[in-house]
């Protein structure tokens, strides 16, 4: 197998068990998943499902109970102390007391670049998501949405080969989360990296993947993949083609069916 | 149940830390002693010599405790003084004592808060006072105001006013400033959305008062008493110096010291701890009692 | 607020009775809310009363009269002027003048025991003034500095009144010296005794109060930055360090002077036990205050302990820091002045205090207590201006 095929994650009978107050929850049970180099895998499902601790597994904030998963061919520990992602949270998650400039260069100065180097990552990170001008100002001083793209910018900076993003745009309204979709999947173009998308809209889930995970609850597990018929090149409306609404129409099914025996 | 062990083992940390103190810190005097008497000290005695000294420099948490016995029960029950035989407290034990300082403490207390309340009712519903009263009300907050206490303590005296009020007064002023401005916190509190509601109500200024601003306030008001009553505690006891008042912890606090009598500074400052937790235990449980009661605990 | 109690206020709304609130308030502000008018015609009728006693009893009192004629002529001004008959800006320029002279000539005046006439004319400058801050409060400028401007204004115009007024009661009802002396003596003394004052500051102050606040406030961050690793040491000391600083460890000032000596070390001991657990109490809390996204966001970096307690947890604790350290900013203040009175070299504001009060001498008391209060707030007023330049990030600050 050469490098480029290598899966990036992969995940074999993977389960997780919490224990809580009440008695034990099983947040993942048995997920078997492969995702490839490029791959726009999008994670959907209602909450509780465990799309979010399938994220935060692979990124090494959550061990799991048993199973085996692999990053990169490395352990998440080993992936995580190698950089080998970027992380989105659902909230910009921005620091107060830094510009955000400061903010992106943060991950920068944490894992020990050169000053100049930071400084020209820095600037083409927020290039791409189209913060130029806005080095200087505050988080707070920026709008959801803008404050959102500058904590992609911050994941992007270090350029890792996986951005991992957890309901990135679900504290956003629709007519900005339209758009910063848009342009992420320009910037998924650009970079080539391979995303893992957690998000609870069919819409979103639809337009942005190329494979769509199913997932439900109780115990948290995977009810169907889908692969998506949809050409990588996407304009906004692709959203009114059949192919989009059959898409989208599985998927539902599949969410529906996850929950048939609740 | 979660904390229990952790506190526990905290305060275990402490004494163990306390009476290992207690041996370098009377030492000396051991020495000393042993030396005047011709004696050599082996390792255990000094140990055992340090931690049972008449007047140690730093006396062990059981001399301590032992005191603490010797002037409340002891003293009570079977003193020539005490009230067993005689029907009133003893002026030799820290029960006595510690009533004296609390009594004063509790009025100036009672007094301090309830001209709080009042100025921060005033303040937010008067402008005018509320630009002029309360930037000194803030201010007052970062000035020793309890360098006044023997000042006023000698002044009052002279004018023929002794015992208990001057006390009360001193732990009234230093009540008073730590409720104004958490009262006012707290009436200023509700949201403007649930002041607007009761507009829509047409509600008028007292409804608002009485069902809004006052039932908000209640978190704040019990902080500020938490604060206060601490404050009022240690304005009764300097309040006792100046004087070389004959009752009260401070006096004892005092009296200690200038005889050098450790145990008796000790106890004094126990009894002292013992009363502050007290009343702040005891308007914790108000504060959760109150709040329980209108939904607010957390 | 719950609903119960919400829909509660439409049924029993007879129960409650308008006004509970505004009787007290009234009374408290000598006003009738949002209004000067009261305080005006209170002022008129004490004032052609004093004129008229002062008139009948002594004829001489000329400079008395004129002052308060002015008075007079600035009243109606400004009551014109909020009829509308007069710019509001020469009305509000020409009151504080009138009761400027006036005051200045009624203090002159008391040197003798005062009549009623005087009283009553204490009473119109104190209304006239409380009714300038009524005009004031209802000024609603929209320019920021004019804004700031008011609120200064105001506490200082109340500040002065009351200043003034215990000067002119001092002097007119001949309060004894020895009880409480007027502030034109205090501040008489503060000038005459500068070299005094300033050797009492440096040994209290500087050595004393500073020294024990450095120590102890560096020593409980620090000792949080280290028990801050450890759950169990947290969970065991935040309910022990919260109930030890409500204790009144100022108690400990005999003792500390047993061990420590008479001079400057044994009051920074004080400050130090009596800062140390409010301090720590806070830092620990501080350090507590970072989101747990953040840091996990910080861990994705695969970022160290150190890293992200500097990067991160550090600065989100600012906030609490500050807290802590203006709160022990007072109490290093309080520490060093009272562990004075157990002891002392005979220098130091606390030993100045209590001898000056033993012998007496009030003034000398109250000139402490100036420096004391000066002192007090501008070291306050250090770590509050710190704080705004350090954490202007936080929302507490960011509304400024």
């Amino acid at each position: 197998m050469s490098a480029a095929e290598a899966p990036v994650i992969e995940a074999q009978r993977l389960n997780l068990v919490f224990e809580t107050g009440d008695g034990q929850v099983h947040a993942l049970k048995d997920v078997d998943l492969t995702v490839r180099k490029g791959d726009f895998v999008s994670f959907i499902g209602p909450s509780g499902c465990g799309k979010t601790t399938f994220l935060r597994v692979v990124a090494d904030l959550e061990q799991p109970t048993s199973g085996s998963i692999r990053v990169n061919g490395m352990s998440p520990e080993a992936a995580r102390k190698a950089r080998a992602y970027g992380y989105v949270f659902q909230a910009a998650g921005l620091y107060p007391w830094r510009t955000i400039a400061g903010n992106v260069r943060l991950p920068l100065e944490i894992m020990g670049y050169p000053r100049a180097d930071a400084g020209a990552r820095v600037a083409r990170a927020l290039e791409l998501v189209e913060l130029t001008g806005f080095e200087k100002k505050y988080p707070w001083q920026l709008s959801g949405g803008m404050q959102q793209r500058a904590s992609i910018a911050r994941a992007l900076a270090f350029d890792a080969d996986i951005l991992l993003m957890d309901e990135p745009f679900g504290a956003l309204d629709e007519i900005v989360r339209d758009r910063l979709n848009e342009e992420l999947l320009r910037l998924w173009h650009h970079t080539g990296k391979t995303i893992g998308f957690v998000t609870h809209s069919i819409p979103e889930a639809v337009y942005l993947s190329t494979r769509i995970v199913v997932m439900s609850p109780r115990p948290g597990r995977i009810t169907d993949i889908i692969e998506s018929p949809l050409p990588r090149d996407r304009p906004l409306d692709i959203r009114d083609t059949p192919e989009f609404i059959a898409v989208a129409h599985r998927v539902r099914e599949g969410l529906r069916a996850g929950h048939s025996y609740d | 149940m979660r904390t229990a062990f952790p506190v526990l083992s905290v305060v275990a940390v402490i004494l163990a830390l306390w009476y290992a103190a207690c041996v370098p810190m009377n030492a000396q005097w051991a020495r000393d002693q042993a030396a005047r008497a011709g004696v050599e000290l082996s390792a255990t005695a000094l140990v055992t010599d340090t931690l049972a000294q008449q007047r140690p420099r730093l006396p062990a948490p059981h001399q301590v405790a032992a005191e603490l016995w010797n002037t409340t029960w002891v003293e009570e029950r079977h003193g020539r003084r005490g009230l067993w035989n005689t029907g009133t407290l003893s002026n030799r034990s820290l029960i006595y004592h510690g009533w004296v300082t609390l009594s004063a403490t509790l009025l100036g207390f009672a007094i301090g808060t309830g001209l709080g309340i009042l100025l921060a009712v005033g303040i937010v519903h008067n402008r005018a006072m509320d630009l002029s009263v309360m930037p000194w009300a803030i201010a007052s907050q970062t000035i020793p105001i309890l360098a006044l206490a023997p000042m006023i303590i000698v002044v009052l005296n002279a004018v023929g006013i002794t015992g208990l009020i001057p006390k009360a007064i001193i732990s009234a002023y230093l009540s008073f400033f730590p409720v104004v401005v958490g009262m006012v916190k707290g009436l200023r509190a509700p949201e403007a959305m649930q002041l607007d509601l009761l507009k829509t109500y047409s509600a008028s200024e007292a409804q608002t008062f009485f069902r809004l601003r006052l039932p908000a306030s209640m978190p704040y008001l019990f902080a500020s008493l938490k604060v206060g009553i601490a404050a009022a505690l240690v304005g009764a006891i300097v309040a006792e110096l100046p004087t070389g008042a004959v009752a009260g912890l401070g006096a004892r606090l005092l009296a200690g010291s200038y005889f050098g009598q450790t145990l008796q500074i000790w106890s004094a400052l126990v009894a002292a701890a013992i009363i502050a937790a007290g009343m702040v235990g005891l308007i914790g449980i108000a504060q959760r009692i109150t709040l329980g009661r209108m939904g607010m605990a957390r | 607020m719950s609903a119960p109690q919400v829909s509660a206020s439409g049924t029993d709304r007879r129960q409650a009775g308008p006004g509970k609130v505004g009787a007290p308030a009234a009374i408290l502000g000598g006003a009738v809310p949002a209004s000067g008018g009261a305080q005006f015609w209170g002022m008129a009728a004490a004032l052609l009363a004093a004129a008229a006693l002062w008139l009948a009893a002594d004829p001489a009192a000329a400079p008395a009269l004129s002052a308060l004629a002015w008075l007079l002529v600035a009243a109606v001004a400004a009551h014109m002027a909020r009829a509308g008959r007069l710019a509001l800006a020469p009305a509000l320029l020409v009151v504080p003048l009138g009761l400027v002279v006036a005051a200045w000539t009624l203090a002159r005046e008391a040197a003798a025991p005062a009549a009623p006439s005087f009283w009553l004319a204490v009473a119109a400058v104190w209304l006239g003034a409380w009714m300038t801050v009524v005009w004031l409060s209802e000024l609603r400028p929209r320019h920021r500095g004019a804004r700031r401007l008011l609120g200064l204004l105001a506490p200082i115009l109340f500040g002065a009144t009351l200043l003034w007024l215990w000067e002119a009661v001092v002097l007119g009802a001949g309060v004894p010296r020895v009880i409480l002396p007027p502030p034109s003596v205090i501040a008489a003394r503060i000038a005459a005794s500068a070299p005094i004052l300033w050797i009492d500051f440096v040994q209290t102050f500087v050595k004393g109060a500073l020294s024990g606040f450095a120590i102890g406030c560096g020593a409980a961050i620090l000792f949080a930055v280290l028990v801050d690793r450890s759950q169990f040491l947290k969970r065991g000391l935040l309910p022990v360090g919260n109930f030890v600083a409500a204790l009144p460890i100022i108690g400990t000032a005999p003792i500390m002077v047993m061990w420590f000596g008479f001079d400057w070390p044994s009051k920074a001991a004080v400050v130090v036990a009596m800062v140390f657990f409010p301090m720590l109490v806070n830092t620990v809390q501080g350090l507590q205050a970072s989101e747990p996204m953040q840091r996990d966001l910080m861990r994705t970096w695969s970022a160290g302990y150190w890293q992200t307690l500097w990067h991160l947890r550090l600065p989100a604790a600012l906030p609490f820091i500050f807290n802590g350290l203006k709160i022990c900013s007072t109490l290093a203040l309080i520490g060093a002045i009272v562990a004075e009175f157990f002891g002392s070299p005979t220098r130091g504001m606390g030993f100045r205090i209590s001898t000056e009060v033993g012998r007496l001498q009030l003034d000398m008391v109250w000139a402490e207590i100036t420096v004391a209060a000066i002192a007090g707030s501008a070291f306050y007023g250090f770590w509050a201006l710190l704080e705004r330049q350090m954490t202007f990030w936080h929302p507490s600050q960011r509304g400024r």
